[in-house]
Parts: structure tokens; sequence; C-alpha cells
């Protein structure tokens, strides 16, 4: 295979294939929220409101065999399972794909916030989300493995900016805490899988200061707002449901 | 300039600096990427022919948007030609296209940088 070949066949591998919206191509439990995913568009990957960060979150590995193919490997194929809890990731039951579009319902502030991640890109050392307008954050946050003086390290880092001015408040006050928290939980998750009890770490760098003014319009898809105006109106939508079933019976 | 397999040559033109990107971009690229904006000094314009590149990953688009962040800082635009048509789709899969405009030819990137 000549070098032009191995490109090829490395970018129709490892990256999604063009898309304009998102679409859940693969079965979700009953009780997953699926409110703020379907038919939106990617957040476009240099918009968004806040200030941009660069957060780096890493475990090291020592103590393991394991090579940075093999932790990437698990991760792909068990990501939801080194969740917290109380926050869900609906993937498909396969081992995370380029293409791929994920349910995430996270629970923030009292409110189980719907939304999404579109698989981006996926090699055997790193893979990738974007997220849909209405997200927290426009960006982009990859999850990967590497060998540092012969112990492998795994990282989740994100280039991330809050994608309107009321996500910029929550990561203000309490969700940059509550990204924080889920990350570590993550890594120390997955190196528990290794039989590694250890401490992850974080490091986040502004990387702009400027918020982007131009965008803060984008309230309007705010999908922690709709998510809340969801839940709020579930006792109405409860009375109103035998209603409604009689009328289609009729 | 290099590092790993990406090597970025600095030239200018018109009132343009062309970066002619050579090989692979990754996260490790960062200091050779950033090395050769900095090269390219404080023209209104930073044009990336990617004619030479061989293969992006996510973490050479993240790259992307850290030099696009340095570009808006100094006011300059930040254009693109040369891309394969499937980094093409990934820039629109991505909607980089938005904030950096991509060029059917050098000629026509300088045309667009003036």
């Amino acid at each position: 295979m000549t070098d032009q070949e191995a490109s090829k066949s490395r970018d129709e591998a490892f990256w999604a294939k063009p898309v304009s919206e998102f679409h859940v191509a693969h079965e979700v439990p009953t009780d997953a929220v699926n409110l703020n995913v379907e038919g939106r568009r990617v957040a476009a990957m240099a918009g968004g409101f806040g200030k941009m960060y660069q957060v780096t979150y890493r475990v090291r590995l020592d103590g393991t065999d394991a090579t940075p193919q093999d932790v990437v490997g698990v991760w792909k194929a068990n990501f939801a399972s080194f969740w917290p809890k109380k926050n869900k990731f609906f993937g498909p039951a396969t081992a995370i794909t380029p293409g791929d579009v994920a349910l995430l319902n996270v629970k923030t502030g009292g409110v189980k916030l719907s939304t999404g991640v579109l698989v981006l890109y996926a090699d055997d050392e790193s893979f990738s989300f974007m997220t849909p307008e209405g997200h927290m954050f426009n960006g982009m946050i990859t999850f990967s493995a590497f060998s540092d003086q012969g112990v492998t390290v795994a990282q989740v880092q994100g280039l991330i900016r809050a994608q309107d001015p009321i996500y910029e408040l929550g990561m203000t006050f309490g969700g940059k805490g509550a990204e924080d928290r889920m990350w570590l939980h993550v890594l120390q998750q997955l190196a528990e899988h290794f039989g590694v009890q250890a401490r992850a770490t974080v490091d986040r760098v502004v990387v702009d200061r400027k918020r982007q003014w131009e965008h803060w319009r984008n309230v309007k898809k705010n999908a922690a707002v709709r998510s809340g105006l969801h839940m709020a109106g579930a006792p109405i939508r409860a009375i109103r449901k035998p209603f409604t079933r009689k009328r289609a019976v009729a | 300039m290099t590092q790993g397999t990406l090597t970025l040559a600095v030239r200018q033109a018109d009132n343009a600096s062309i970066l002619d990107v050579q090989g692979d971009i990754t996260a490790g690229s960062e200091q050779t990427l950033m090395d050769a904006y900095t090269q390219a000094g404080s023209s209104a314009s930073i044009i990336l022919n990617f004619s030479g590149l061989e293969y992006m990953n996510s973490g050479g688009i993240g790259l992307l948007v850290t030099l696009l962040v340095r570009a808006n800082r100094q006011k300059q635009k930040l254009l693109a030609y040369g891309l394969t048509e499937h980094y093409k789709q990934i820039f629109e899969l991505t909607r980089l296209d938005e904030a950096i405009t991509i060029h059917d030819s050098e000629a026509e990137a300088v045309a667009a940088a003036k």
C-alpha cells in the first residue's frame, strides 16, 4: 500500500461521514430523553459564546502492562460504564465508531439535561466527540491514551467554549466543578478497570478570554432550558395522556 | 521547521503569508505550526496551503482552532486552499469553513486575502 493509499484508508476509517444534522440511528431505552438531539445541527467548532478553555484531565496507569491501544480499545467498548451513575450515555451497543450519535441525559442543577454527541473521529489511540447546537459547549472533547516514560496515561481533553450566556454563567457558578468531577470520576473508573488506584489530575488553560457576543442568541436553542421546560410540563402531559389515547381510539 | 511528520514553509504573497503544509497534522504538530505562525509575523492574512497534507486527525483540527483564535486576536484573516474533497468535508462537518474560508487555488486565496 502506498503512503497515499494508506492516508485515504485512514481518512475513510477514522472520520465520521459528512452529516448536516444529528440523527440517533440505534435503539435507546424507553426512559432515555431525546429532546435536543434529533435534527439538530452540529455546533460550529469555532463558534459559541464564552471564553475558550483547553481542559486536560489525566490519570497515570502505573503498574499495568496495558498499552495505549489496549486502554482506548477498552474505553471505546465500555464508554458508558465508566460514567457516574446519575449521568447516562446512551450509545450504540457496539464500541464507539465514527459517525455514531449518542444521547446524553445528565443531571445538573435539578434538571435532567437531554443532549447528545457525535463521534467525529476514532482511531486506535483516540476518539473525539462534537456537540449539537443547544449543548453546554461548542468545540471538541478528545479521549486518548499515550505512553509517558514507559507508563500509559489516559487523557480527556476538551477544547470548549460555553454556547451561550446562560451556560457561561452556569460554568462560572458550579458548572466547571461539575465537569471536573465527571471526568475525574471517569478516568479513575477507567484506571480501576486496569487494577490501578490512582488520582486523576486536571489542568485548565484559557485559550481565548474574549467572549463572542455575536453568538448570544444561541440561548434560543439552550438544551438545559428546553429540558427544564420539558420536565415542568411532565405532570400536564401525564394528565392529558389518557384523554389523548381515547381520542386516538375513537 | 519540522516536528514529527509535519514540515511547514513560510513565504509571502502580497499582503499575506502562505504556510505550505507538508505531511501530517496531529496534536504533536503544535510547536511546528505555532512557530510557522510566529514566523509569518503581522501579515494581514494567513493562508494555509494544504496541497501537501497527507493526513490530519482530530488533534490537528483542534490545533487549527487554536491557530484561528490567535489569528483572530491579531485581527488576521485565516484562509485555506489545496484541501482534498475529504478534508473539505471535514471542514464543513465541523463548520470550520465558516471561520476559515476555503479556496480552490492559491491565486483565489491571495485575491480573497486583499
